[in-house]
Parts: structure tokens; C-alpha cells; sequence
């Protein structure tokens, strides 16, 4: 057969746009479908990138090749490393960012290619022939083929807006919403779920009195997303974002109103975040809370909306306004866009292989909120895998699968696709067991040397990383030679930072394990210039040694049941004496090790044990 | 299979020697580390050695070792057998202190299945095997059950979720920076919470040690008015003459200890002075004490006599008494009976002076008290030892956090630990990490747009 493509892709979101990108980057020819080119790399909720753990995968994007990290360091109005004051493990780069910059950014890459075709069309429909799909076709009645394709249709499959009594077909800022492909899904056998998810009202900056609002700058050293270029921002030029809290009167106009909005009319079926709730819904759970905080964001650098964090709500349109006007600082405000909820269809992600391709429709990818999760972030993430494995699937290749203690982004597919969700997946630093060593400031370390394997970055950015490396090591090797020596003056610089006084000489590297003495303490001592992020390496490593080694030792163990795989050709049926529910999740799931059923839902150690009896008897040569 | 398994390989209370059995890669290096004599990872395998248990300076029994090199064991792995002095104390200290040094206790069938896995033994045995580790296993989870019900996991679930309020707090300070308004977890809170925590542990880890069933027994009060044939009751039970028995009223005046082993548990009987109204000073310090050794105890035999009517103190303390855990013994029964009151009571009639009515009183007693369950082996007697480790370990590390915190280590990290606390506490109860935290995180702090 004959394609006119080697992979299209269905959406131009932030999934879409990096399965599109490692794909044409690796000499593919892409077609990328988009209901609107101008919502290429849209953001239609917050106006940020990044934040704790999702700041993390976008380290690990850019690590792998990916573009939301480039795209993002060229489009924000402010940046902060978050928990900069608590451990290594949880501090997180996030952005502001300008929201058209960012799309220009992004389009402008996606035009760069010869081999990326961007069509503006609805997708209705699949060409599928004997469980396997060779491409789409489109409301117009056109028909494209290709050997893989990759679904990220966001929210726009099938969705309704929601807001007061009212509820309309449609997609996000009045675009029209894939009416028929989730029905064809389902006719082909997958599972549809029914998903919620909201944003708040937009206002007029004008109408904004700032002065009766607490200012919040970005942090005042440079930082990037990527590892491998610099900054190109100046930290004078950051924009501010600003603080207001609701009051005892915004409180009461919602308490008296709830049988107004949209989720608490019944209108409402799909499942909303918990960690997304809106307005109605934190007064009405937290009826004890006197305030809620509420965040002021600018969308655009030059622009005139500001993004009201913390307030999403289904309010009708004049009680709206009415609850903005009982803030500080919002007394005037007018409201450029409506807050509103938005249903839409999903697929179940335990449907999905290891690779985010259908069990039961070959050759079909799928990621970002069409798998159940919310967010730019995870969405780039899943895009970008679910592209790599497209990639790798065409070339032959055997496909690419990051484990829970290489990648939060594998955390995140693996936490998908074994557990399932109930509500939009939001990533958090706390559904990664090892996160002391998926940190921020080692993602490159982490990941570069296998997207390098793949052929996924460039020359020039391995040579970036190899003398990263070659550095620690021989920073490392000076700091286990380097003596410091017990005399005056190295007291002097001691005292000063109420560190105890040396009486014999100590090797550098030791003296960096008392918690008072840091890198920049160590380059005083030795009157030596130290590179910040190299420095940054040894004294984590140093100091967080007993941790990290704990750490290591659950990933072993870990990966002794990863190692263990279970035969393709399984029948649950024989295995005796594991629960009912253990055999369903089982036979559902079909996981390809022990490590990977251990972490289902519903299969429980007693199940694992059994299973392993039974591997070993009917399996004793594997 | 990586790990070094623990069992008590014989039935514990009742035989003159016990066997702990040990099978992994590290068996022989770990009894090492706490034998006196001969080295014995030098030791050519199949061989016994003379030798003493020390835990650091202090002697813990006089046992013989016996080594077994792999592959050449029952499981085909390294294997010890500690041959040590009977006694629930002595055993039970060794396990302790084997539990301390990276070695967990088997699952029931754990020592055949290794031997089966490592294919010591063929397939038609294995599917035998199989069978008998699933009985074994609904079995040990009812034990489990059981073993631990009552006050002290009642104790450690709310400390559990004390725990786990905690740690959601820190997470949401972590994942919500911007939600300033929530409470924040500093080192300084950290160090009064971390605080309340120990002292929460210590009194878990002395209620476990005080020790519920095993270690101190399970307490039955002998209670009645004076001359119902009390004390004969308990002297036939033990035996032996302890107890002072008289005809005159009120001699008993204090609480007299003696314990037997039923079905490998060990009960101590406490024999309370007659109960009634009294001027005599001495017996009212008696009778009051009696009053508070029938709170405290797990069961009361409740003698009354079969010939005579309930008079009134008898009446007033069987109103005090609860149904649950008492049984009515109407002694004297080779006399001609009186009609009682005893409406939701557990009565049985026996003659003290009979022995096979002692022994209608011991099945009584057996299965009042769900004693049958024991009888093939004392599942609750390890979970014991089990939690006991376990809980020792968590004082051990809540110890090493305010160590830490001293030296100013970072709420997140700390966190790793109070975690571990968590984890192991709910290893103790049989409750594992699942989704509990991203739960409780959700419905105890209001974040997001």
C-alpha cells in the first residue's frame, strides 16, 4: 500500500505539536489536522508553563528532544524555580507565559518544516480495515492515509460548554468541536469516558485597581527551561503577577446562587479534578475557610486580559460579575471572557499498550486529554512519547518505554495505563516514589544519553551534555584531593559562616558534607572559581547521599520485578488461586512484566506470589 | 527471592527446645553477626556448632547452630537453624532481634515455596504445596485480623492518619507553592509534631510489649462473693496450692497471680478478693482493687453458687459486668440448683471439685476466647514479634528525624522518613500505600484554578 503520510496527527495542541515535531525532525512526512491553525500551541486555561513536577517534565521534554521547554523560555513574562527553599528533589522551574508569543513561537517551528503539512479540518472518522488504521478522514468527506496516527484532540471531542443553566456544543473559545469521531471510536470498540474540566472569567486590565493587591515578581536570577540554550529574557523586564482573596461577600453571593451554576444544577455529568475545583465548589467543601487566595495573571505581554487564577466557575454571566466586583482590586473589573466548564469524550488509558498505542486498533496513538490527563505539560509529554514510539514502530525499531525512576513523564504513562483515572490525571510530586533522583537539575543527566542513542538530538547539544558530565567527574576527583587545610585563614572564612573550626586537614569533598558548608563556601576555601550547575551536582549528591542511596536501593528493588517478564501468550484463566478482580485487571491490562501488574489497581501481593508460582511452573526455561 | 527469610519452625509455649529456621543468601553472615563461638561463614556445610545468641554485650541463650550451605538445603539456599532453649521469652528475643538485622519474617509456606521455586521439589508436590500456601494464607489473614483488633490498632490507625494528614501537608506545600494560606510546614512545626509522634510510638510500642496475648498473656479475673469455691477453682486450674482457701469469709484479700497455657497461649488467672459490702478496712482496699482488676482484664469468670439465690451484691455486680466477656461459672453443681436471672450470660455448671468439669471450664475457656485457632500454629505470636520489630523501628527512625531536624534537613526530605514511618505502621495493621495520600490531599486542602 501507498501512503500519502507516514504519520498524522489529530490536533495542534501541545501533544500534537511535539508528536508532529520529533517525527519531521526525524525525517518523517507529517500531516498535522487542526480545526483552527491559529490555535496551534493554545493555552486555554492559565496562562503558564510549568510548575512543581509538571516544570520537571518539561525539563525531561527538552532533554528528549522535545520543544515545549525552547518555546516556553522564548514566550514568558516571568519565571520562578519553586521550593527553591525546600529540598533538591521538589524544586520545579514554572512560567508565566504570554500566550501568543508562544503560538507564534511554535507555528513558526512547525512552518520551518518541508515535510509538515498543517491542514484546517475537522477529523470525523478513522480508515480502519481489519482492527488496524491506515489514516482519517475528515467532516469534508477527505480521505488521508498514513502508517501511524496519533490522536490529541484535547477537549474538543464531542465537548459541551457549560455555564448556568446553559449547555452548547462546542469546543474552547467558540471553535466547533469534533461532533463524530469519539461516536466511531466507540463503534470500533474502544471505551468512552466523559470528562470535565473549567476556567475562570478573563478581565479587562484597566478596570484592575493593582494598588489594592500584593505584587508577585519572577525570581531575580536568570533561568531557562532548556538545557541547552541560554536565556533571552532580561530579569529587570519580567511582568508581575498580583495577589487578591475573596471575601466574606463573594462567599455569601455564591452560597446564595449555587442552584445557578452549571455544576451544582445537574447539568454537570462528566468528572471534574479534584485539584481543579471551582469557585462553588471550594466554598461549598471548605465552608470554614474565611479566604480563598486568588491569582491575577497577565495573557499577554502587550495585551488587555488578565487571567483570574483560583476562580473557575459556572456561574451565570451577571453573577459572575457580580462576585469579581467584592474583591480587592477587581471592585471595577470588567469581564472580557466568561468563566465556563467544558465536557467532553476520552478514552480509557488502560486501553493503551506501553507505547500509548490501542491495544485493540494498531497503528493508532493517542495522547494528551483524549488519555484522561489535564495539562499542557503532561500533554507535551505523552504527544512526544507517543510520537517516539510512532517513530520508532515505522523504523523498526523496538519501541521506547521510560521507567518510574528515569522519568516523572514515565511515571505519568505508567500511572495511566495500569491505574486508569476517574477524573483528569494531574501530575504531582507526590506520585513519583523516587523523586530524590528525578530532580530538576539532572533531567539532562537523566535523559539526553538515551535520546542521543535514538538519534533524537543533535551532535552539537550530546556535546553540550558529554562535557556536563566530564566536568562533575573531574570536579568531583579535585574535591576528593583537594586537602583544606586547618590554618587561620580557612578558620577565619569558617567562623564566618558559624561552621566549626578545622583542627586537622580535611578533604574538601568531606568538609561539603556539614550541612552549613556549601559549594560557593568550598570555592572560597579553594580559591577557586566553581561552575554553578556543576557544583550544583556534587554538593546534591554530597549532602543528600543517605537519601538518594535509600532511594536507589527502592529502585532496585523495583527493577528486580521489572526484570521479570511475563509471557505475551498468558491465559489468566489458568492461574490458580488469585482473586477474581486480580484476573479481570489482569487479562485487561495484559502487563508485559510483574513489576507492571504489581502496580494495578485491584491485584494484590497474595495475587502476585500466585502469579509467580505459576510463571515459574508453566514457564521454567524463561 | 533476594531476602533472608525468619520462622519459628516449632509450636512455641509448649516444647523444651525451639527451632528458628533461616533461609536466603545472608542467613549464615546475620546469625554470625550475633553468635559467640565459632565463625560461622567459615563453616563447611551441614555441620552443628556449640555457642551462645549475644545481643552486643548481653548473653541471650546458650544454642546450637546448625549450618547448611546452598545448594545443598531444603530450599536450596543458605540455610541456619538455631536450636535455643523453649520459652515463649527467650525465642521471641532471638526473633526480635533477627527481625533487627535485615531478615523478614516468612509468609506461611514460605520455606516450601523457595524450596519449590527453586526447584527443589517437581510439579506434583508443588500442586500440593500450592493448596496448603493458599489455605495458609486465608488463614493468616484472619489471624491478622484478629491478632491485632482492639486498642492497639485502634492506636496505630489514628496515628496512622495523624501521620498522613501531615505528610499530605507537606506534599501540598509542595505541589501548591502559591497557596500560601495553607498551613506551612516548617522545621519548627515539624520538631512538635515530630514530637507528639514518638510519644504516640512509645506508647504503641509499650502497649505491643506489655504485650497483648502473647508476651504477658491474655488476663481472666475470678470474681464472686466470698465462699463460692473461688480460690478451689483456680488452685485445681493451676495445680498447686497458691492460692489461700479457706472456709472463712474473706480471706483472700489479695489479688493472686498464677498462669496456665491453653492451646499454647499463656493465661494468667487472677483470683480477686470476695466481693461485698464491708467495713473492714484491709478487705475494702481488696474489694476496690478487685473492682479495677475487672476492668483491666480480658475475660471474668463470675463464680456464683449453684445451691443459693443471687443476693443483692451479687446482683449489683453482675449489672457492672459485660456480657462479652464474661462467663457465669455455677459452682457447686452436685447441689441441688436455684433458678437465676441471667439473661444474655454465658453460664456453664461445674463442680470444682471434679475433674472433668475442669475440663468442661477449659473448653469453655478455649473457645470463649477463640483459643482453637491457635492450636496448629500461633500466627498471633508472630504478627506479635512482627510488630514489635516494626514498631521498634519506627521509634528508631522517628529518633534519627529529630536528629536530623536538628541539623536543619529539609521538610521534604524529612518527609522520605516520616513516609517510611507510615509505610511500616501500615504493614503492622495490613493497610498499603495506595492511593490514600493523593486522596487525603485533595479533601483536606482546597488548591487550584
Amino acid at each position: 500500500m501507498k501512503y500519502m503520510y507516514d504519520v498524522i496527527v489529530v490536533g495542534g495542541g501541545h501533544a500534537g505539536i511535539e508528536a508532529t515535531l520529533i517525527n519531521a525532525r526525524n525525517g518523517m512526512n507529517v500531516l498535522l489536522v487542526t480545526g483552527n491553525i491559529n490555535n496551534i500551541g493554545d493555552m486555554p486555561c492559565n496562562p503558564s508553563i510549568g510548575g512543581s513536577a509538571k516544570g520537571i517534565v518539561v525539563r525531561e521534554i527538552d532533554a528528549l528532544g522535545g520543544t515545549m521547554g525552547y518555546a516556553a523560555d522564548r514566550s514568558h513574562l516571568q519565571i520562578k524555580l519553586l521550593n527553591s527553599k525546600k529540598g533538591p528533589g521538589v524544586r520545579s522551574l514554572r512560567c508565566q507565559a504570554d500566550k501568543h508569543r508562544y503560538h507564534e513561537e511554535m507555528l513558526k517551528i512547525l512552518k520551518d518544516f518541508d515535510n509538515i503539512t498543517i491542514k484546517e479540518a475537522l477529523v470525523k472518522d478513522l480508515i480502519v480495515k481489519d482492527n488496524e488504521v491506515f489514516g482519517v478522514i475528515t467532516e469534508d468527506n477527505e480521505e488521508f492515509t498514513s502508517k501511524k496516527t496519533i490522536l490529541t484532540t484535547g477537549t474538543y471531542l464531542n465537548s459541551d460548554i457549560l455555564c448556568g443553566h446553559s449547555k452548547e456544543k462546542g469546543g474552547p473559545h467558540g471553535e466547533k468541536t469534533a461532533l463524530y469521531l469519539s461516536k466511531n471510536l466507540e463503534k470500533y470498540g474502544l471505551k468512552i469516558i466523559r470528562l470535565k474540566t473549567g476556567t475562570p472569567p478573563r478581565v479587562l486590565k484597566s478596570s484592575i485597581n493593582y494598588d489594592e493587591c500584593e505584587i508577585e515578581n519572577g525570581d531575580d536570577t536568570l533561568l531557562t527551561f532548556s538545557n541547552f540554550y541560554g536565556p533571552t529574557y532580561k530579569i529587570e523586564e519580567q511582568i508581575p503577577c498580583y495577589l487578591t482573596y475573596t471575601t466574606p461577600e463573594t462567599h455569601k453571593i455564591i452560597l446564595d446562587n449555587l442552584n445557578e451554576c452549571a455544576l451544582f444544577s445537574g447539568l454537570i455529568v462528566g468528572k471534574g479534578p479534584r485539584y481543579c475545583p471551582s469557585i462553588e465548589d471550594k466554598i461549598v467543601k471548605f465552608r470554614d475557610k474565611d479566604r480563598h487566595q486568588i491569582f491575577l495573571e497577565p495573557e499577554l505581554e502587550n495585551g488587555e486580559e488578565i487571567y483570574i487564577g483560583g476562580f473557575s466557575t459556572t456561574m451565570p454571566h451577571p453573577i459572575q460579575e457580580k462576585l469579581l466586583h467584592t474583591m480587592n482590586g477587581l471592585h471595577n473589573a470588567k469581564i472580557t471572557k466568561y468563566g465556563y466548564a467544558i465536557e467532553y469524550d476520552a478514552l480509557d488509558p488502560t486501553e493503551l499498550n506501553i507505547y500509548l498505542e490501542s491495544k485493540k486498533l494498531h497503528n493508532l496513538y493517542t495522547a494528551g486529554q483524549i488519555n484522561g490527563t489535564s495539562g499542557y505539560e503532561e500533554a507535551a509529554a505523552q504527544g512526544l512519547m507517543a510520537g517516539i514510539n510512532a517513530l520508532l514502530s515505522i523504523q523498526g525499531k523496538e519501541g521506547l518505554v521510560l521507567k518510574r525512576n528515569e522519568a516523572y513523564i514515565g511515571v505519568l504513562i505508567d500511572d495511566l495505563i495500569n491505574k486508569g483515572i476517574t477524573e483528569p490525571y494531574r501530575l504531582l510530586t507526590s506520585r513519583a516514589e523516587f523523586r530524590l533522583i528525578l530532580r530538576h537539575d539532572n533531567a539532562d543527566l537523566r535523559l539526553t544519553p538515551i535520546a542521543h542513542k535514538y538519534g533524537f538530538i543533535s551532535d552539537k547539544k550530546y556535546k553540550m551534555y558529554s562535557k556536563k558530565v566530564k566536568e562533575i567527574e573531574e570536579l568531583k576527583e579535585e574535591l576528593k584531593n583537594t586537602l583544606i587545610k586547618p590554618n587561620k585563614e580557612n578558620n577565619e572564612i569558617l567562623k564566618g559562616y558559624n561552621s566549626s573550626e578545622l583542627t586537622s586537614g580535611i578533604k574538601a569533598i568531606n568538609l561539603l558534607k556539614r550541612p552549613e558548608i556549601t559549594i560557593d563556601i568550598l570555592s572560597e576555601l579553594m580559591k577557586k572559581e566553581i561552575n554553578k550547575t556543576i557544583g550544583e551536582q556534587i554538593e546534591i549528591n554530597v549532602k543528600y547521599e543517605g537519601y538518594i542511596k535509600k532511594t536507589e536501593e527502592e529502585v532496585n528493588k523495583m527493577l528486580r520485578l521489572e526484570n521479570k517478564k511475563i509471557p505475551e501468550d498468558i491465559n489468566y484463566d489458568n492461574v490458580r488461586n488469585i482473586a477474581t478482580e486480580a484476573k479481570q485487571k489482569l487479562s485487561q491490562i495484559r502487563p508485559i512484566t510483574i513489576g507492571q501488574a504489581s502496580r494495578i489497581s485491584g491485584v494484590n501481593p497474595a495475587d502476585i506470589s500466585m502469579l509467580l508460582v505459576y510463571l515459574k511452573k508453566e514457564y521454567p526455561y524463561e | 527471592m533476594d531476602d533472608t527469610i525468619v520462622a519459628i519452625s516449632t509450636s512455641v509455649g509448649v516444647s523444651a527446645i525451639n527451632i528458628i529456621r533461616l533461609s536466603g543468601p545472608d542467613s549464615i553472615k546475620i546469625v554470625n553477626s550475633i553468635f559467640k563461638g565459632h565463625d560461622l561463614t567459615k563453616q563447611p556445610s551441614h555441620t552443628i556448632h556449640y555457642g551462645y545468641i549475644v545481643d552486643g554485650k548481653e548473653t541471650i541463650d546458650e544454642v546450637l547452630v546448625s549450618i547448611f550451605v546452598s545448594p545443598k538445603s531444603f530450599t536450596r539456599e543458605n540455610m541456619v537453624e538455631i536450636n535455643c532453649h523453649g520459652g515463649i521469652i527467650v525465642t521471641n528475643r532471638i526473633l526480635e532481634l533477627l527481625l533487627t538485622k535485615k531478615v523478614r519474617l516468612a509468609e506461611p509456606g514460605e520455606f516450601t515455596k523457595r524450596a519449590f521455586l527453586n526447584g527443589r521439589i517437581d510439579l506434583v508436590e508443588a500442586e500440593a504445596i500450592q493448596d496448603l500456601i493458599d489455605s495458609q494464607t486465608e488463614n493468616a489473614r484472619k489471624m491478622n485480623i484478629n491478632a491485632v483488633k482492639g486498642n492497639l490498632s485502634n492506636l496505630i490507625k489514628s496515628l496512622r492518619d495523624e501521620i498522613l494528614n501531615l505528610i499530605a501537608n507537606i506534599e501540598v506545600n509542595i505541589d501548591y507553592p502559591e497557596y500560601e494560606d495553607e498551613v506551612q510546614v516548617t522545621q519548627d512545626l515539624l520538631i512538635e509534631k515530630c514530637a507528639y509522634i514518638k510519644s504516640k510510638l512509645e506508647e504503641i510500642l509499650n502497649a505491643s510489649n506489655e504485650g497483648r496475648i502473647i508476651k504477658s498473656g491474655i488476663n481472666i479475673a475470678i470474681v464472686g462473693k466470698p465462699n463460692v469455691g473461688k480460690s478451689s477453682i483456680l488452685n485445681n486450674l493451676l495445680n498447686e496450692e497458691k492460692a489461700i482457701v479457706t472456709d472463712i469469709e474473706g480471706t483472700t484479700r489479695d489479688t493472686v497471680e498464677g498462669s496456665i497455657i491453653l492451646n499454647g497461649i499463656k493465661i494468667n488467672l487472677i483470683d480477686t478478693a470476695g466481693i461485698r459490702e464491708t467495713d473492714n478496712k484491709v478487705e475494702q482496699i481488696g474489694i476496690d482493687k478487685s473492682y479495677k482488676t475487672i476492668e483491666s482484664s480480658d475475660l471474668i469468670l463470675f463464680i456464683v453458687d449453684n445451691s443459693q439465690e443471687l443476693t443483692k451484691e451479687e446482683l449489683e455486680i453482675l449489672s457492672k459486668l459485660d456480657k462479652t466477656k464474661t462467663i457465669i461459672v455455677e459452682n457447686k453443681s452436685d447441689l441441688e440448683g436455684t433458678s437465676k436471672e441471667l439473661d444474655g450470660f454465658e453460664t456453664i455448671k461445674i463442680s470444682a471439685l471434679k475433674d472433668k468439669d475442669l475440663k468442661v471450664l477449659k473448653a469453655a475457656l478455649i473457645k470463649k476466647l477463640e483459643l482453637e485457632k491457635f492450636d496448629k500454629q500461633d500466627f498471633t505470636y508472630i504478627s506479635n514479634a512482627r510488630q514489635i520489630a516494626l514498631i521498634s523501628e519506627c521509634v528508631k527512625l522517628i529518633k534519627e528525624i529529630e536528629k536530623k531536624l536538628q541539623k536543619e534537613i529539609q521538610v521534604d526530605l524529612i518527609e522520605i522518613d516520616i513516609k517510611e514511618i507510615w509505610t511500616k505502621l501500615g504493614e503492622i495493621i495490613g493497610e498499603s500505600y495506595s492511593d490514600e495520600l493523593v486522596d487525603k490531599i485533595f479533601k483536606n486542602f482546597c488548591l487550584g484554578k
